[in-house]
């Protein structure tokens, strides 16, 4: 009994962390957290994967000269490895548009940020100024 | 055995408690530093899982260049999450929502370490046959990551690289806007 609830229980606070990543991204309002929130959700996911590789009593994957040695599985690992170079790509192209968007506004809160688009469009439709240019482009 | 599982369960629990700090703090350090933390206990949780590479890889890039990343961008940014002025309800319900539906299937999930699962048995047991005879590299990981699936690194490669142009394009508009445009070339003279 025991040991069976703690080879689900993995999976189960895994899917904890990623939904708890999920409402970090569509939740908060701060950008800076919605990215903290993606990399916690990546996290999550490599977890996940890696937890499938793993065979009971086996060894890191890497060959040795027994015979009967039992190895991990490596192509979770494989995947992985990909997934992790990529996702700090991501992080970084994520942290460059807050810093552009935090330039432009003056904030990174997403209310405060639509709220002064939605200023900038009535001013646009009182003076009639830009408006048709706007669209045309 | 079942000691081993209960390291994973206690690491894993460490991890769900530094999310849930996550989702309470407002300070933007403390949110950067328990995001490194989170990626640090996540390489101890695969060095368990007897994923060696990916543990230190996680250790250097997650835990390390990101939280690098975080802390430069954090200089230009406000110090203070604000409280948000809509509700949290809705994401907060759909998210439990989703959770207790993937927390249904995981009763049909294999359990963990199980040499019978579907994953073991397709083209895993294969590498590892092969790793030796074809590439003769001891590593299967590394086997696998550079010569059986080497397109797989090539496009992440492309990935990485078009991520970075992105960055320097975002960037560098930035401060082209700013300043006039006699700014950048004193900027070349002083890396020069």
């Amino acid at each position: 009994m025991i040991s069976s609830t703690i080879g689900i229980w993995n999976y189960w606070i895994v899917f904890c962390l990623m939904m708890i990543g999920l409402f970090l991204v569509i939740g908060r309002k701060n950008l800076l957290k919605k990215i903290v929130g993606l990399a916690i959700f990546q996290t999550s996911v490599f977890l996940l994967y890696i937890t499938f590789g793993k065979i009971k009593g086996g060894t890191p994957p890497i060959l040795n000269e027994s015979i009967d040695t039992i190895y991990s599985n490596p192509l979770p690992h494989v995947l992985i490895l990909t997934a992790i170079v990529v996702g700090v790509a991501t992080t970084a192209l994520g942290l460059s548009l807050v810093l552009r968007i935090n330039s432009e506004y003056g904030s990174i809160e997403e209310d405060d940020v639509s709220a002064q688009d939605l200023v900038d469009y009535h001013d646009d439709i009182e003076t009639g100024k830009n408006f048709d240019l706007k669209f045309k482009k | 055995m079942i000691s081993e599982l209960l390291i994973n369960a206690f690491l894993v629990t460490i991890m769900l408690s530094i999310a849930i700090a996550l989702i309470k703090t407002r300070t933007v350090i403390f949110t950067v530093i328990l995001t490194s933390a989170y990626s640090l206990v996540a390489a101890l949780m695969f060095i368990t899982l007897d994923a060696v590479d990916v543990a230190f890889t996680e250790a250097s890039v997650g835990a390390g260049i990101s939280t690098i990343l975080f802390l430069a961008a954090m200089a230009y940014l406000p110090k203070k999450e604000e409280e948000s002025i809509s509700s949290e309800f809705i994401p907060a319900l759909s998210c439990i929502i989703l959770g207790v539906i993937l927390i249904w299937c995981s009763f049909d999930l294999p359990e963990i370490g199980q040499l019978t699962a579907p994953i073991h048995q397709h083209i895993a047991p294969e590498y590892i046959k092969g790793s030796k005879e074809d590439i003769g590299i001891p590593n299967i990981v590394t086997s696998v990551l550079a010569s059986y699936r080497g397109y797989d690194t090539f496009g992440e490669t492309i990935v990485v690289f078009t991520a970075g142009v992105a960055v320097l394009a975002l960037l560098e508009k930035k401060n082209t806007t700013k300043k006039n445009k006699s700014q950048p070339k004193q900027k070349i003279r002083k890396n020069a």
